[in-house]
């Protein structure tokens, strides 16, 4: 009898160690979950967070990293019923992509203390309030702000420069005082016009914003944010430079998208991934810089040439020898 | 000076654009009775269709017709709806919307997939007109859709006050007993005004993904069916108080464009809310006046026996 039994053990311990192998890497797979403010293909914030999802996917594979998400959640208390749905679902770690989200974390976090939440841009991960399963990410959006600001400078003929925002908060604000900036310290004479749309959305009114800007002597662009593809269908057709960032704008008008600065998320939340493995929930934050390979500068130098062509035969070079 | 007020009024006339074409057809169909809430749902249907049209074949004018029978489609939809099957206005117009925006983004997701660019409708000037200073500047070197937006308001005044079936629309929407009692057939004139509303709704779309912006990305129209509606009622029901409405909208918005992009030291929060302000102020101002709208509106036919 007692030999029976320990037979059976061995028969189970052996079945326990089948199953794991077989099936293991399917029961560990790390799940995300996230909710992103517009759609994952708006050559803008959104995208940056998909595109980030796809890679890290690519890297780990799919039975080791599966995501899903939920697109064009402007509304905060929709998006706040998907955060809390996910989180019962068991997802390891659920991202809410926007800062409008951050107030709808601190009432949900707490209630699911074994599922990991975070939450951009920001450094805000809320452990002042006690609460410890919540990451932040940042995007240092100035800095990229900055190079374009200093190629803007240097590619501008009239010395006016008009930038184009959707509210002024967040990664928005960061870029256009680190994009003024970079114009200023390269051309101190240079003008920087700003005008905020007071949308995320609006393609129309950017659109005309754009026009206004190079109806007063603009000629080149930048902007941020989902809806500045109205303003950059405006600076192809009236052939005026643009500047994009947050995610590559180039295929939009290679004729004249100069430089994008990409954010790259997989530099925040791989360590953030592997912390979540480890056991630990939250409470750090994480800033894409162009030091840490988070914020890239693509270039596009099809624009460059055709521009500087395209001005000597307009006579506005001249080439002094 | 000069260039500035090029400037700002060649904006607004963009700008009311998409607003006239949406507006003059949800005036023609309140006319007769039926109010349609689902103008931006029907918009964003037509600035797909148009934009996936010239995108594929790159013909303006195949894009321009697209987005008009597919408006006309879902205008018979929204007809058949509210007149045929005499359904609360309001809830199945908002239906409509939520239809179209769901629709519109499924399928630019599926069709398209990416935010692209085509070379819509170009400018084209009118020759002498063209020539004017100034006004030639801001008026005549517009694309054709700009053109036709303006077209429109005399032509629907024209249609509404001095013909037949005008008169057969206005009398549907007044006292529908009693034209339906002078043998007028008011589902047909109902159906005729809603459909003809979603033609406009669908060229109002396209103007914006083939004409203005060149783009379409998901909810392009960004609540302008809204606008669209809320200047019907701040016209009157009257194409030409519906034309001020929105140009006085539109003009107002360009101004605080240029006033941000200017640099006047004004925050930008304020100068976003002027547009409505303005409206809102011109609104009250003009309270007093008598207004009636329709007096069968939102109001399902049903013949007394």
């Amino acid at each position: 009898m007692m030999k029976c039994k320990k037979n059976i053990i061995i028969i189970v311990m052996i079945s326990i160690l089948v199953f794991s192998l077989g099936f293991g890497a399917n029961a560990k797979a790390f799940r995300v979950a996230v909710i992103m403010p517009s759609s994952i293909n708006d050559l803008a914030f959104s995208q940056s967070m998909y595109d980030a999802m796809v890679a890290i996917q690519e890297e780990m594979g799919k039975e080791e990293f599966q995501f899903v998400y939920s697109e064009s959640m402007f509304v905060v208390a929709d998006a706040a019923a998907a955060i809390r749905d996910y989180a019962s679902e068991g997802y390891d770690l659920v991202i809410a992509h926007g800062s409008q989200y951050g107030s709808s974390l601190v009432e949900i976090a707490p209630d699911f203390p074994n599922t990991s939440f975070a939450w951009g841009t920001t450094v805000n991960t809320f452990s002042d309030q006690g609460i410890t399963n919540i990451f932040a990410y940042e995007a240092r959006s100035e800095e990229g702000g900055y190079v374009s600001g200093v190629l803007a400078a240097k590619l501008s003929q009239t010395g006016i420069i008009g930038v184009i925002g959707p509210i002024e908060t967040g990664d928005a604000k960061l870029y256009v005082e680190g994009f003024k900036a970079g114009v200023l310290a390269t051309k101190p004479d240079a003008q920087v016009n700003i005008s905020w749309i007071g949308s995320f959305s609006d393609v129309a009114l950017a659109s005309e914003a754009a026009q206004t800007h190079i109806n007063v002597g603009a000629d080149v662009l930048t902007g941020t944010a989902q809806m500045v593809v109205g303003a950059i269908g405006v600076a192809r057709q009236r052939g005026v430079l643009w500047f994009g960032t947050q995610a590559d704008q180039t295929s939009l008008a290679p004729e004249v998208v100069v430089a994008n600065q990409v954010y790259d998320w997989t530099v925040a939340l791989k360590p953030m991934i592997q912390l979540v493995r480890e056991g630990t929930r939250g409470g750090s934050a994480y800033v894409l810089t162009l030091a840490n390979g988070g914020l890239k500068i693509v270039v596009n130098q099809e624009a460059l040439v055709r521009k500087t062509i395209q001005d000597i035969i307009e006579g506005k070079i001249d080439i002094e020898l | 000076m000069e260039a500035i007020i090029i400037g700002v009024l060649k904006s607004a006339i963009r700008l009311a654009t998409p607003y006239l074409y949406a507006s003059i057809g949800e005036t023609i169909g309140q006319l007769s009775g039926v109010l349609n809430l689902g103008v931006d749902g029907v918009m964003l249907m037509g600035a797909f269709s148009a934009f996936f049209t010239v995108l594929k074949t790159g013909n303006l004018g195949l894009g321009l017709l697209v987005a008009i029978v597919v408006g006309g489609i879902f205008g018979l939809l929204i007809a058949f709806v509210n007149v045929t099957l005499k359904a609360q206005q309001g809830i199945s117009g908002i239906g409509f919307y939520i239809f179209g925006l769901g629709l519109s983004s499924l399928l630019f997701r599926t069709m398209i997939g990416t935010v692209q660019t085509v070379s819509g409708f170009s400018p084209l000037s009118i020759p002498l007109l063209s020539n004017i200073p100034i006004v030639g500047e801001i008026f005549f070197r517009q694309n054709i859709l700009v053109y036709g937006a303006f077209a429109l308001v005399p032509i629907s005044w024209f249609i509404l006050n001095k013909t037949p079936l005008g008169l057969s629309i206005r009398a549907v929407g007044q006292h529908p007993e009693a034209a339906d009692s002078l043998g007028v057939n008011i589902v047909r004139i109902r159906y005729l005004t809603v459909i003809f509303g979603g033609m406009l709704s669908g060229i109002a779309g396209a103007s914006l993904s083939i004409a203005l912006l060149n783009v379409f990305q998901q909810n392009l129209t960004n609540g302008m069916g809204f606008i669209a509606v809320a200047l019907v009622y701040f016209g009157a029901w009257r194409p030409l108080s519906v034309l001020s409405g929105a140009l006085l909208f539109s003009t107002v918005n360009a101004i605080q464009i240029w006033i941000q992009v200017k640099g006047i030291n004004i925050p930008s929060d304020f100068t976003l809310m002027l547009p409505y302000i303005v409206t809102i102020v011109v609104l009250a101002a003009m309270a007093k006046r008598y207004v009636r709208p329709p007096k069968a509106l939102n109001k399902p036919f049903e013949r007394g026996e």
